[in-house]
């Protein structure tokens, strides 16, 4: 019996020990980029081979917290098949340290994440899609030929189902 | 798949709808935050109103209250009264309880009616997406005609950036007998929380 769960103290041991540098590389600083709209927008009209997922969020914003899972997923499923997911957080600016980085950081994200802030909104929110009203979440999935915007959330099976049509 | 795409082209047909500039808006009757209920119909004397969606939690919102609360405070005795709406389901977003609504109206004062779009009935009739979402009524021949849809300002995030007041300016307006300039202006909020739309 004690043989038993020493083994298995010395196993649980060896497993941390295992995890622990592979973790320290994963809490490494998060780093992020903060673009204006001149910047982000190049990236939104690309002219590749690769359909790109652009998801307007925030840490703030609970549905768009809600449905992140479903865009991790699809960068995960879909990072093989010429897709791109990108997390724009629309998180204010005194928020970057105090809740984007330690969000970034605890949910282990691995999509690409920027921030994005730009004044002018009046210009930016109808240039990159004429019928948005503002809210958030909202996201922007387009490739050389198709381009579409919702304003909604989205779960896995949705979200999938519309990249598909970009895809065949 | 079929059903996910049917189920998704409707959501987009429903979010289209609501008012747009020119539309007649509907009266409504909502419980206000001190336990009366409130129509437009009540206000005999107002010539128009901003109504303005707005919630407890959404950052947006809470960085608007006191320019709302400078709204009423300078058009409600010209005779455009703010009317705030919070149409968040609060089993959804827990922050926006009726109680909740009470103690944030408290806590910073609000000088105009808070009301509890309970049924959740009214934002979709209006078209509201998000909070903030401002919806500017004039009163025509006792007709409550939609002069503008969109945003309070230029700055939604910091109210010391505002170079241009779009609810002030087209208030202004309708109370020269001229249509506002500007009716359709856009800024980003908090989608309201509606859990049949999922």
């Amino acid at each position: 019996m004690y043989k038993a769960q020493f083994f298995l103290l010395i196993v649980l041991v060896l497993f941390s020990c295992k995890k622990m540098p592979k973790e320290s590389t994963e809490s490494k600083e998060v780093t992020i980029t903060t673009l204006n709209y001149e910047q982000l927008k190049p990236l939104l009209h690309k002219k590749d081979d690769k359909t790109y997922v652009f998801n307007f969020w925030a840490t703030w914003c609970m549905p768009c917290v809600k449905e992140l899972p479903a865009f991790e997923k699809l960068n995960e499923k879909f990072k093989d098949k010429n897709v791109e997911v990108v997390l724009v957080s629309l998180d204010f600016l005194r928020q970057i340290e105090s809740d984007l980085k330690p969000f970034i950081k605890e949910k282990k994200i691995q999509s690409k994440v920027l921030h994005f802030e730009d004044s002018n909104e009046q210009f930016w929110i109808r240039d990159i899609a004429e019928n948005w009203s503002g809210s958030i979440p909202a996201t922007l999935i387009y490739n050389a030929q198709k381009r579409k915007f919702y304003e909604q959330s989205f779960s896995y099976e949705e979200l999938q189902n519309e990249l598909q049509t970009f895809l065949n | 798949m079929l059903l996910v795409v049917a189920s998704i082209s409707a959501f987009t047909v429903n979010s289209s709808k609501g008012y747009k500039v020119g539309d007649e808006a509907s009266d409504f009757k909502l419980k206000n935050i001190d336990d009366t209920m409130v129509s437009l119909a009540d206000y005999k004397d107002a010539k128009g109103f901003i109504v303005v969606f707005t919630c407890n939690m959404c950052p947006y919102s809470k960085a608007n209250e006191n320019r709302l609360i400078a709204l009423d405070k300078k058009y409600k005795k010209k005779g455009f009264p703010v009317i705030a709406i919070n149409s968040n389901d609060s089993e959804v977003s827990k922050g926006d309880s009726f109680e909740a609504m009470k103690v944030r109206a408290k806590e910073k004062g609000f000088t105009f009616p808070y009301l509890f779009d309970e049924g959740q009935e009214v934002y979709p009739k209006y078209g509201a997406t998000k909070t903030p979402h401002v919806f500017i009524l004039n009163k025509k021949n006792d007709k409550l005609i939609v002069e503008y849809i969109g945003a309070i300002d230029d700055s939604s995030r910091d109210e010391n950036n505002v170079k241009e007041r779009f609810v002030e300016n087209a208030v202004d307006a309708l109370l020269k007998g001229e249509k506002p300039t500007k009716t359709d202006t856009r800024a980003i909020g908090c989608s309201i929380k509606d859990k049949r739309r999922r």
